[in-house]
């Protein structure tokens, strides 16, 4: 079988299914945990991977493995025709102009590090402001206090309301003449809420700011247009939308990219090297230095066609609908609160329970199968401004069911028989 | 299978409830914080110390069950007792909670902390049990410092 194979096959539309099938696509759902039937509800810590993510690695290593951009053998063209075909497919996702304007990294991270320290080094100096919001996962704030520590430039913060919405009042007062970037997710990871990234892209880019958006939590749950909403730079990670860990991608606009110093340097992102001096590769290669993911591009690529193939018109309506049920459901337990209310979310259910810590919560839920997520999500401003030491959050994806909800609601029910 | 119940002794919880000793002394001569970063447990630990004798002893801070009552449990036991004391049940207590299910720790020194044993079964929150023992450790053995249990 040829990668071509592969590849066509994957892309073949399948038709709308129902939860039930699409469960089946998934192995690891059929699992136990602590002995129970496994009721995995940590969807935006990490998703869990159908059968043809999986597949795309172990045929690669089994049929196809080679290095790329390297040989003159055939194994190492169809790695590498395989690979530059998954970058035409997260292009397609993302809906980027150009295939080159697609850079395979570690993750949203490795993307927002990119940045940073190319970017940041290029075009920071003292004085300078980089605007970031109040509910930025860590991945999208240490980076940049690392960049202004040895650039001088300084961070301003958009506020966010009590139900967790940025303040875009304010956001528009924080746009200055020293305002250089503006770095800010598009879901949140810990409240869930969808902010309007398209009018806070538009708002800077009327004083010529670019803008980087953090796309990790809205990947997985939405078609993403970054010409649409004019994103200069884009990133996500490939283990929180169904693919591999390890792969995710930065999207940037190419003169934007074109004008950027390399990140790392190393095999692959030269055109020619003496002691004397380096050219550099073109994009994308100048920023993928050294051998890649290559098997965890594929696996994204699986990924993305699958995502295709149910449609967003059914993943949103499915999990809006788990949404809307976890919501009437979780509120009707008394001593219950949630936490993350804004009108625009994405099926995140962030909650406290009065007189039980969340990380009690995490270990009884446990014991019934349930995984959740406790703690501050890495997102400890966020819990600093709510004043919450931490929060219990259960995140949905495409497979999860209404009864996985009542299992939830029924397992919360215990730990108030514990804790009285 | 761990058991809930023994996690969640009536004791661990009246003591979660209620804690003991939960203040700040404003006479304390050693204090130290320790924090548990991945689930965001903090205490802050006080300590009178007199010659070789723990004369007093409070504790502030917020966190899960586990670690609110192994901290205030942990006052109750140290309190009046000498540092050598303090320190031969801090071993004591770390080998009740990080020895396997199966184990048979000695506990005939530990008194009410016995109550913690539930943890050997929940790996995940031995860390919860040992943030004030830390801690304490810390308090004692530095000039008053940080404690973080990665």
């Amino acid at each position: 079988m040829t990668v071509r194979q592969v590849s066509t096959q994957l892309t073949t539309a399948r038709p709308k299914r129902d939860v039930a099938t699409v469960r089946a696509d998934f192995p690891v759902l059929a699992g136990r945990a602590t002995g129970k039937r496994l009721v995995y509800l940590d969807d935006a810590a990490t998703s869990q991977k159908p059968r043809a993510v999986i597949d795309a690695l172990s045929q690669f290593y089994s049929l196809d493995n080679a290095n790329i951009h390297r040989g003159v053998h055939e194994l190492s063209q169809r790695a590498t025709l395989a690979y530059e075909g998954a970058r035409g497919k997260l292009q397609r996702f993302l809906n980027a102009a150009d295939p080159h304007e697609i850079i395979f990294l570690r993750g949203t991270t490795e993307a927002i590090n990119l940045v940073a320290c190319s970017w940041g080094r290029a075009n920071l100096r003292a004085g300078d402001e980089i605007i970031l919001s109040a509910m930025e996962h860590h991945s999208n704030i240490v980076p940049w206090q690392i960049m202004c520590e040895m650039t001088g430039a300084r961070i301003r913060v958009i506020p966010m309301t009590d139900s967790g919405e940025l303040e875009l009042d304010a956001f528009r007062r924080l746009l200055t003449d020293h305002t250089k970037l503006v770095a800010v997710v598009h879901v949140s990871n810990s409240l869930g809420t969808i902010n309007r990234v398209k009018e806070i892209i538009a708002l800077a880019h009327e004083r010529g700011v670019p803008v980087l958006v953090d796309g990790a939590q809205a990947a997985p749950h939405g078609p993403i247009d970054v010409q649409d909403l004019d994103a200069d730079f884009y990133a996500l990670s490939g283990h929180k939308m169904l693919g591999p860990t390890g792969i995710g991608v930065l999207y940037g606009k190419a003169a934007l990219l074109d004008a950027m110093p390399p990140y790392q340097g190393g095999g692959d992102m030269i055109r020619s090297v003496t002691f004397e001096k380096t050219m550099y590769a073109p994009l994308p290669a100048k920023f993928e230095a050294g051998t890649p993911h290559i098997a965890g591009a594929l696996g994204l690529g699986a990924a993305v066609d699958y995502l295709r193939g149910l449609s967003w018109e059914w993943i949103q309506s499915h999990e809006q609908d788990l949404l809307e049920h976890s919501t009437e459901v979780l509120q009707g337990i008394p001593g219950l609160r949630l936490v993350g209310t804004a009108p625009e979310k994405a099926s995140v259910v962030s909650f406290v329970i009065e007189g039980v810590h969340a990380h009690d919560i995490g270990t009884i839920l446990d014991q019934e199968g349930i995984a959740i997520r406790t703690g501050h999500h890495c997102t400890q401003p966020v819990m600093k401004r709510l004043g919450l030491p931490a929060t219990a959050r259960a995140s949905f994806a495409l497979y999860n069911t209404h009864e996985e909800v009542d299992a939830l609601a029924e397992g919360i029910r215990k730990v108030r028989e514990v804790f009285g | 299978m761990p058991d809930l119940r023994e996690l969640y002794q009536q004791i661990v919880l009246d003591h979660n409830r209620s804690p003991r000793n939960f203040k700040r002394l404003p006479d304390a001569n050693r204090t130290a914080e320790g924090t548990n970063p991945l689930c965001g447990d903090e205490i802050t630990l006080y300590l009178r110390v007199e010659g070789d004798i723990i004369a007093d002893v409070g504790f502030q801070g917020s966190g899960c069950a586990i670690s609110q009552a192994s901290a205030s449990l942990m006052t109750s036991a140290i309190k009046g007792k000498s540092k050598d004391e303090a320190d031969a049940l801090f071993r004591a207590f770390h080998a009740l909670v990080t020895a396997g299910p199966d184990a048979k720790p000695d506990t005939t020194q530990l008194g009410k902390l016995v109550a913690l044993a539930g943890v050997r079964q929940f790996p995940a929150r031995v860390k919860c049990a040992n943030l004030a023992w830390h801690t304490l450790h810390e308090a004692l053995s530095g000039a008053g410092g940080r404690v973080s249990l990665e």
